[in-house]
């Protein structure tokens, strides 16, 4: 049976979700705390990646600030649930409502956090993104650290001390939902018109331009799209730990990100997602290596630059028919 | 006006070790147009060859001869910076002559996390304390404090700018660098051998980034192996704002960067140290993209 494109997406996403709740009902609960928390870090690097990659991979600009977005969404999504959310749920009547309460809570947590995200996306972009190459990856590192700092002096999220007692409301089925919007909304968009824009901005910013693209519209477009997604993971990793320091959202953790897509490869969301479970897993396999483990992924990166620049995938996407011999895709 | 003064006097010498290793960042800048993250790490590398060199003179003799363990550790450490810088460029950018930049930049991320790592380590990942090479004594003039080790931060940072000058404008090496700036195809064929004057670049470059880790190590006496990712950022940030690839530039990018810090840590608050970097960085990428003395520079890729 062929199926036609959307009908095939709507089948798909659905498939998805019934395997999420069957999951998150059945294995989830078996497995323990630790092996949740590796699949829920999974699930949080899978949307950062994918995030990520449309700025970098699919519209071709260098961003060095996806922590700095994932940061802003974090301590947003937080500040909401803090001071906002969990005082309404205190008030709702005890029993009933309060689980469909407390998802409700942290789907708007996390639209709060992908929201403000967002809106520093356009901030960060519309001045920055006349800059080119290693000038914007520069300048978005620059304002990925502004961001921090700015939290870190903002007394009433914790400041230095870092910001505790955030509900612990995120769970697996919320992780993989995420992460399933955030791949399916990237996909569609890449599929559309305005994808290809996108891409063309990439190939060749003055051919595009010349073709009638308006190239600073759709990059602020990718960056706007890219920092919700890495603001509602932000939310969702604090959340989970219940507390957030401005530490845990340096240059490093971008690079970290930007490891993820450039291993899986640039323009490739497969590639994104293979690539971020894969390094989170492998670090918790290696435990005897631990203190080699970054500087495994420093030396991968280079050796994986140097051999193989376009990344795992090189730009394509996987496809279940590789795996059938005999039938070239 | 003291306080002002004294932070004056605090910031030129901060200034001024940013200005040394803001000069590697604009050379190999000016030469590979390729951002060269791994640099400020060069320069954490430089400081802890000079705090291992510095104990052997300390714990060796007991009281040294005045100057000798700063002079053997500023030798020693240029000298294997020196050298590192050779083997980074050989190694991982040298391959990549003909790749796009990201990927080049990529690269330069890749070995800058590596040195660190490495050196988390090799090193330890705990502070350590840099050997007193030079004992401390300070002055006072006027209102206005300052210490031995800021002339000598300054002093020396002056002698090697200036020799980095001769070097860049009166000797044949330093004709070919400039030569090789303008454009590698044209001075390749004029004769010039273009690898061995961008090896000479790195090593030059990472020279002078050890002599500004041993200034540090003498100025701020903890070291550890992630010291050099922020005043990596900075000079980089410095030599943007002079104006990249521009060798005066740097220089002025450096002084003015240490200025803007002491100030804002004396005026507004230390936690807005590092911002104060990243905010001149954005402004300076709007309002003037080529810096204080930079020329503008047809867009060529």
């Amino acid at each position: 049976m062929k199926l036609t494109g959307s009908i095939r997406t709507l089948a798909v996403a659905l498939l998805y979700l019934v395997v999420l709740a069957v999951l998150g009902k059945t294995v989830v609960p078996a497995i323990g705390a630790y092996y949740t928390q590796i699949l829920i870090f999974i699930g949080i690097n899978i949307t950062l990646a994918v995030s990520l990659n449309l700025i970098l991979g699919f519209a071709g600009q260098f961003s060095l600030g996806h922590a700095g977005f994932m940061a802003l969404g974090a301590y947003t999504a937080s500040g909401l649930s803090v001071y906002l959310l969990e005082p309404m749920i205190a008030s709702l009547p005890a029993g009933a409502a309060s689980l469909a309460g407390e998802s409700a809570a942290l789907a708007l947590a996390l639209f709060g956090g992908g929201v403000a995200a967002a809106i520093a996306g356009v901030l960060v972009g519309i001045p920055t993104l006349r800059l080119r190459g290693d000038y914007l990856a520069i300048a978005t590192l620059g304002m990925g650290e502004i961001i921090r700092v700015i939290i870190l002096n903002a007394d009433f999220v914790g400041g230095a001390r870092g910001f505790t007692d955030i509900p612990a409301w995120t769970s697996f089925t919320w992780v993989f939902l995420v992460a399933g919007a955030c791949v399916l909304v990237v996909r569609n968009l890449i599929r559309s018109t305005i994808g290809r824009a996108i891409i063309a901005v990439r190939e060749d910013e003055d051919a595009a331009a010349a073709m009638g693209i308006d190239t600073t519209r759709y990059k602020v477009l990718a960056f706007i799209i890219g920092a919700f997604f890495a603001g509602a993971a932000g939310g969702l990793q604090a959340h989970y730990l219940q507390y957030l320091h401005t530490n845990s959202f340096t240059f490093l953790r971008s690079v970290e990100i930007l490891v993820f897509v450039i291993l899986g490869g640039g323009g490739s969301i497969t590639g994104s997602i293979i690539a971020a479970a894969t390094l989170t897993i492998l670090p918790e396999v290696l435990r005897v290596a631990q203190s080699w483990r970054m500087v495994i992924y420093s030396a991968l990166l280079v050796v994986m630059m140097l051999t193989r620049p376009q990344g795992l995938m090189g730009g394509r996407e996987f496809r279940w028919n590789w795996l059938i011999p005999g039938k070239k895709a | 006006m003291s306080q002002f003064l004294q932070q004056l006097v605090n910031g030129v010498s901060l200034g001024a070790i940013y200005s040394l290793i803001a000069l590697g960042y604009t050379m190999v800048y000016g030469i590979l147009r390729l951002i060269n993250f791994a640099h400020g790490d060069v320069y954490m590398v430089g400081a802890f060859i000079g705090f291992y060199v510095g104990r052997l003179f300390h714990f060796g003799s007991g009281e040294s001869a005045w100057g000798m363990p700063f002079l053997a550790a500023m030798a020693g450490s240029m000298v294997v910076c020196a050298a590192l810088g050779f083997v980074i460029e050989r190694a991982a950018y040298h391959p990549l002559r003909k790749a796009p930049r990201l990927t080049a930049l990529i690269t330069a991320i890749g070995i800058s996390l590596l040195l660190e790592n490495l050196g988390q380590l090799v090193f330890g990942a705990d502070p350590k304390d840099f050997p007193p090479l030079i004992p401390r004594a300070s002055y006072t003039v006027g209102a206005v404090v300052f210490s031995n080790i800021q002339i000598i931060v300054i002093v020396t940072s002056v002698v090697l700018m200036l020799a980095l000058q001769l070097i860049v404008h009166r000797t044949r090496m330093g004709t070919a660098m400039r030569a090789v700036s303008f454009s590698h195809d044209a001075s390749g064929l004029m004769g010039i051998n273009i690898n061995r004057v961008i090896s000479f670049t790195f090593v030059l470059g990472s020279a002078l980034a050890a002599a500004a880790g041993i200034l540090v190590g003498l100025y701020n006496p903890k070291i550890d192996p992630l010291m050099g990712i922020m005043p990596g950022l900075k000079a980089f940030v410095a030599a943007v704002l002079g104006g990249i690839g521009n060798i005066p530039g740097a220089i002025l990018g450096g002084l003015i960067m240490g200025v803007a810090e002491t100030l804002t840590v004396g005026y507004l608050s230390s936690t807005y140290r590092d911002a104060i970097t990243f905010v001149i960085l954005v402004a300076v990428l709007i309002f003037r993209p080529t810096g204080i003395l930079g020329k503008p520079e047809r867009e060529k890729f």
